[in-house]
């Protein structure tokens, strides 16, 4: 049964994820580059939308969400939409068109692998990327994602609590950036020249844009216009600005002086964080884990990062992983049913075994993402080469490899 | 005639054009410059990592005068530019060979007033 509150929230909700990809996570990382590199930052959020929009439609709803083989993949059976129309599927949501989960889901897939291109940013070769898009989408997320939110999912099977997608998008994604900031190597000069943010108001913009996408996101997720979807909607702005406020205090107190880049970085921290848990949890959760996600993403991106000296150029790991990391596993320790009775309770309300089912999730999806991104990237690097050349780097991508630059000398 | 070059702090370019207006010397050119000196550029934090730049912010101004106005020029300019801190800046004095005003085709001296 269609129910058209449900159906008007999630069109709405689709919308604002698509939001969070273009402009908000190109401005965010945007800002973020060079100005040499700019437009080749926004064009990699910008085409993800494009291509993963099309992957999706083919083959890419299909194997995530389509009827099963073996608990690890959908089948072709739904590819290009077959089997797809406007009646509800029960399965995942029965009050929408089974078309507008299709798309909601889209968003998710789509804004995944843009969070990589923190990783690599400044140096990667764009075919390259558009290569290494798809067959990240195909081969990583499609199959996590049937893991977790597909029918017939090992991990769904587990019981693994994911409301948003804190292992389905942020693990996925931020493990595979350590791998590709690993494999690819660091910026030429990385460590020796300064390679500041060229313009922070974009940045800060970008983030802006994130935390509103993010209601979509994370409240949108209840499939419904229900109480599930308003506490998530709490949580995550909860979250949100209790990581922000922590990460600008440990600046204030530790470094020097509290910064609009740290709140930023802050504020999305949080977001990432509270993800997995949003619909499960209550604002007083909400605030602990806004902390939690602060503190320990601050460490990854301030201490370890600088002191392993890899190029994790815009934080994707630091900021995507690591939150993705501890917000699945505070849902093992926050959740309650009180709050979502399709949910289950965590450590803290008396089921320890959660924290246990969640532990697989978590380090089934760290190894199976790490492994099949560092295959990925060592074939396309034997086949089509990683990186630009030298002299490109140093003259910049948005020339080099696009013909155009962002900002003129004069008007 | 003399070419004026100073290069001063950013914040103190409004006190240094009003000295230089009470000394009835109105004409000049300014622009935004980055550069070091003793200073040795300036330290910034981006989230945790600390990044010293080689260059930092100041401005130039270029101010072409006769004879009579160059120690009028520097002493408005010293009085105005000075704070006593390291990165106050410089003036430079260079001697100009010729001034041209496009729209007469004026030279020398009455050109450049």
């Amino acid at each position: 049964m269609i129910n058209s509150g449900d159906t008007a929230w999630v069109l709405i909700s689709t919308a604002l994820v698509m939001l969070m990809t273009i402009p908000g996570l190109a401005f965010f990382y945007g800002g973020l580059v060079r100005r040499k590199n700019v437009l080749s930052t926004i064009m990699q959020s910008f085409f993800v939308l494009c291509l993963i929009s099309i992957q999706w439609i083919l083959w890419g709803y299909s194997l995530s969400f389509g009827p099963d083989i073996g608990h690890f993949i959908g089948n072709l059976s739904w590819a290009g939409l077959r089997n797809v129309g406007l009646a509800p599927n029960p399965d995942y949501a029965a009050t929408i068109p089974h078309q507008l989960f299709m798309v909601y889901q889209m968003m998710f897939a789509v804004i995944t692998p843009g969070l990589i291109t923190g990783a690599f940013a400044e140096r990667i070769k764009f075919s390259t990327y558009i290569v290494f898009t798809l067959l990240w989408a195909t081969l990583i997320y499609d199959p996590v994602c049937h893991w977790v939110w597909g029918t017939g999912g090992w991990l769904k099977n587990l019981g693994v609590m994911d409301f948003a997608g804190g292992i389905v998008v942020h693990i996925t994604s931020g493990v595979s950036a350590l791998v590709c900031a690993l494999v690819i190597g660091k910026r030429r000069g990385y460590g020796r020249e300064p390679m500041s943010p060229h313009n922070l108001t974009l940045t800060v913009l970008g983030a802006g844009l994130l935390w509103f996408g993010w209601f979509g996101f994370n409240a949108g997720s209840a499939l419904s216009a229900n109480g599930v979807a308003v506490s998530a909607f709490i949580a995550t702005n909860t979250a949100a600005a209790a990581a922000a406020l922590t990460w600008m205090f440990i600046e204030w107190k530790l470094v020097s002086k509290p910064t609009m880049l740290g709140g930023a970085t802050g504020a999305v921290a949080g977001l990432a964080t509270i993800t997995p848990a949003s619909g499960f949890v209550s604002p007083f959760a909400a605030i602990i884990i806004g902390i939690m996600a602060a503190v320990i993403c601050y460490i990854a991106v301030a201490v370890i990062k600088l002191k392993f000296t890899y190029d994790d150029s815009l934080d994707a790991f630091g900021v995507h992983g690591v939150g993705g990391t501890i917000g699945a596993f505070a849902t093992g320790l926050f959740a309650q049913k009180l709050i979502n009775p399709a949910g289950a309770n965590g450590l803290f309300f008396g089921n320890p075994s959660q924290l246990m089912v969640q532990s697989i999730g978590i380090a089934a999806t760290v190894i199976y993402s790490v492994s099949v991104t560092f295959v990925i990237l060592k074939v396309l690097d034997l086949v089509m080469g990683l990186r630009v050349s030298d002299e490109e780097e140093v003259i910049g991508l948005d020339i080099t490899q696009h013909e155009e630059s962002a900002y003129t000398l004069l008007d | 005639m003399k070419l004026i070059t100073a290069i001063i702090q950013p914040h103190k370019l409004e006190d240094v054009l009003q000295e230089l207006d009470k000394n009835e010397i109105h004409l000049r050119t300014v622009s935004d410059v980055i550069g070091c000196g003793r200073q040795k550029g300036r330290t910034e934090v981006y989230r945790g990592r600390k990044e010293t730049g080689g260059c930092l912010k100041k401005v130039r101004l270029e101010i072409a005068v006769n004879e009579d106005f160059v120690q009028p020029t520097i002493k408005a300019i010293m009085a105005a530019a000075k704070t006593g801190n390291i990165g106050d800046g410089k003036i430079f004095i260079t001697d100009l060979v010729e001034c041209i005003r496009i729209r007469t085709g004026e030279k020398g001296q009455e050109a450049i007033g």
